[in-house]
């Protein structure tokens, strides 16, 4: 098992671009069941052996895609997501970076209306390793096993699995939450499917500095999660009031910086670890226990 | 990019919230000027892009345009929270009654913006949200319905019991609304909203921060940039495709995404180190990037030793190695320099920084760890 995606989910990619284009290619590569493209202007058209459409609305019809990747530039990206969710899309991934805040405030009460789920913006995707790859992650540095990963980043997310995998630790499903202050779905969200998946034995959540997210989720572990969780917190070295890199990380107020992240996780009994390393550790006694 | 005083209180004027219509300056001889055209009292107002300047003296009342002179001469110049002092505003002086907050943000775990009012107007907000929250009023504003009149007055008779002034209050909120969603803000704040002697209401600081992400749609807002000397860099490396924050420390961190950079900071603090920057240079290994973060991190005369720290992932790191062999090439370093190469191909990546004499390691915080121990030695021997 795994969450969210697996080898059976139909994949749409909206925007083939030059980003849209090379990761369609190999997220195919992987094994992801891609099943449609959409680039308006480019309908009737076909791509690495995948139909081409102009509309979300075709391509559902057409291939019965059920989740749609993004590759939209930013000034056209919250349109994008709601005409896939408006399509009837289940699942939308958006890795576009840059989108407006306020253009994702009126994305996120429009979904609120339909039966779609968002990851991202600004986000690598999801992977179910050995089944489905949707993003932009490199698919190699992944390896099946019981551990869920839940992070805020790209990078990072990929120093960490790796160090999983090369411990023998593979992983049932890992999400790049997305880094902008708002993003579709958070911790909460993925921890409700991950305590529920029968494959999941451990959790390991990657936050950072910016908004409560992570304080949410460590109430939330405690009420509603049996499974063990790990978390690491990153930008305790960060100054209040600097941008980060990411949209999202800056730190407005005393809740949103790292150390009181941290804090909050451990009163939870959560282990935080130190380190990327000290995450393995952490990840070994979790499941020692 | 947060706007100063004197602009969001233009911004504000244009959109009707009334304030006061004040002149800025650059020098003390032209605040003296204002303030004989304004007639006095004036207050002299630095205009610094952080909070707290009233308590570190960078806000005064004169009573006489020579007392604007000497207040304007003592307040440029002025350090507050690490900005220098080059511009005040001079405003007409009002006689205040009350002082109130109203502010509009994003509300990032219900995703839309909200309102908030309070009757402790003039503090920091945020410690009157962390003392005292039961003093902070909330109204969440629908992104596409905006904030409705009654919203507003509803929050207005929270902090007014004459009708008179609940409605003027809730004007100028809908109008907060308006310039918030209007301008692409992330922030639009009103502290203090001040009740003159006359019952009049009216905004005495003005605070707008615009979201960088909406800039594209907004192309004028880009001439009210007035960057520090440290933004300037951070904007000189924005239009390099980089993402660069100056600190103060000795280690020079030079990283593929934001999350890992931060990592990495935070590895070299756990390890007694102290980093010089945030920089992210993104998912590729771009040598010509490669080579303006190494300018970045070599003007800065505080690092002492430099960390790159990779993690190869569809780019590999094999192409990672060449990319920085071919970067480093036209660079002459004085300080040394540890890189950290992990992920895919990573073995040929590491032989390939060793046969151009770079020392590369696999492991993040051993890096990190050579970096400190190489800055230190580096001091040591000067």
């Amino acid at each position: 098992m795994s969450i969210l995606i697996d080898e059976k989910t139909r994949v749409m990619v909206q925007g083939l671009g030059r980003d849209g284009s090379f990761h369609a290619r190999q997220m195919k590569d992987y094994g992801t069941s891609v099943v449609a493209g959409v680039h308006p202007g480019r309908g009737g058209s076909v791509f690495e052996g995948i139909p081409v459409f102009d509309t979300a609305d075709e391509a559902v019809g057409k291939t019965g895609a059920q989740c749609s990747v993004l590759f939209v530039p930013a000034p056209f990206a919250s349109d994008a997501i709601l005409e896939s969710a408006n399509a009837g899309v289940g699942l939308v991934v958006a890795v576009t970076e840059g989108i407006p805040v306020l253009d994702m405030s009126r994305v996120a009460q429009e979904l609120d209306e339909l039966d779609t789920r968002l990851v991202g913006p600004n986000c690598p995707g999801l992977i179910s390793p050995g089944k489905s790859k949707v993003g932009i992650m490199p698919g190699n540095i992944f390896s099946r096993g019981p551990i869920g990963v839940i992070s805020r980043s790209g990078t990072l997310t990929y120093e960490v699995v790796n160090q999983l995998s090369l411990a023998g630790y593979g992983q049932s499903t890992a999400i790049g939450m997305g880094g902008d202050p708002i993003v579709g779905m958070k911790y909460n969200d993925y921890l409700v499917h991950f305590e529920r998946d029968a494959e999941t034995e451990l959790v390991v959540i990657v936050g950072e500095i910016g908004g409560t997210d992570e304080q949410d989720a460590a109430a939330f572990i405690g009420q509603h999660v049996t499974k063990p969780v790990v978390g690491y917190i990153v930008g305790r070295s960060a100054p209040p009031g600097k941008r980060m890199g990411h949209a999202g990380a800056i730190i407005s107020g005393a809740d949103s910086t790292a150390e009181a992240k941290v804090n909050v996780l451990r009163e939870h009994g959560i282990p935080v670890a130190d380190t990327v390393e000290q995450i393995v550790d952490l990840v070994a006694a979790g499941l020692g226990g | 990019m947060k706007l100063e005083e004197f602009q969001a209180k233009k911004l504000f004027r244009e959109h009707g919230i009334p304030a006061p219509d004040g002149v800025m300056v650059t020098s003390a001889a032209d605040g003296k000027t204002a303030a004989l055209a304004l007639g006095c009292p004036v207050v002299v107002k630095a205009q610094v892009k952080t909070g707290g300047r009233g308590k570190a003296g960078g806000v005064k009342l004169a009573r006489t345009p020579d007392e604007a002179f000497s207040a304007a001469d003592s307040i440029l110049g002025m350090d507050i929270k690490g900005f220098r002092v080059e511009r005040l505003l001079i405003d007409p002086a009002v006689p205040i009654a009350a002082e109130y907050y109203v502010g509009i943000t994003i509300d990032r775990k219900r995703k839309i913006p909200v309102m908030m009012v309070s009757a402790s107007g003039g503090m920091d907000i945020e410690k009157v949200a962390a003392e005292t929250p039961e003093k902070i009023h909330f109204q969440p504003v629908h992104p596409e319905r905006g904030l409705r009149f009654f919203e507003a007055k509803k929050l207005a008779f929270r902090l007014f019991s004459d009708s008179r002034e609940v409605m003027a209050a809730a004007s100028i909120m809908v109008k907060l609304w308006k310039c918030f969603n209007d301008l692409d803000a992330t922030l639009a704040e009103i502290n203090p909203l001040a009740r003159l002697e006359d019952g009049s209401i009216t905004a005495l600081d003005a605070k707008i921060v615009l979201d960088d992400n909406a800039l594209y749609r907004h192309p004028g807002m880009e001439e009210l940039r007035l960057p520090t000397p440290s933004e300037k860099k951070e904007l000189g490396a924005k239009s390099h495709g980089l993402s660069y924050v100056q600190l103060e420390g000795e280690i020079g961190c030079m990283v593929n995404g934001a999350g890992l950079a931060m990592a990495t900071m935070d590895v070299i603090k756990h390890l007694g180190g102290t980093p010089a920057n945030f920089l992210d240079i993104g998912g590729s290994s771009n040598p010509e990037k490669v080579v303006h973060a190494m300018e970045l991190l070599v003007s800065d005369s505080n690092v002492k030793a430099i960390f790159i720290n990779v993690f190869g992932g569809i780019t590999r790191c094999d192409d990672v190695a060449n990319g920085l062999v071919q970067a480093l090439s036209g660079i002459d370093l004085e300080v040394p320099m540890v890189v950290r190469l992990t992920g895919t191909n990573e073995e040929e990546g590491i032989r390939i920084l060793a046969g151009h004499g770079i020392t590369a390691l696999k492991d993040m915080t051993r890096g990190a760890a050579e970096a400190i121990r190489l800055a230190r030695e580096g001091s040591v021997g000067r």
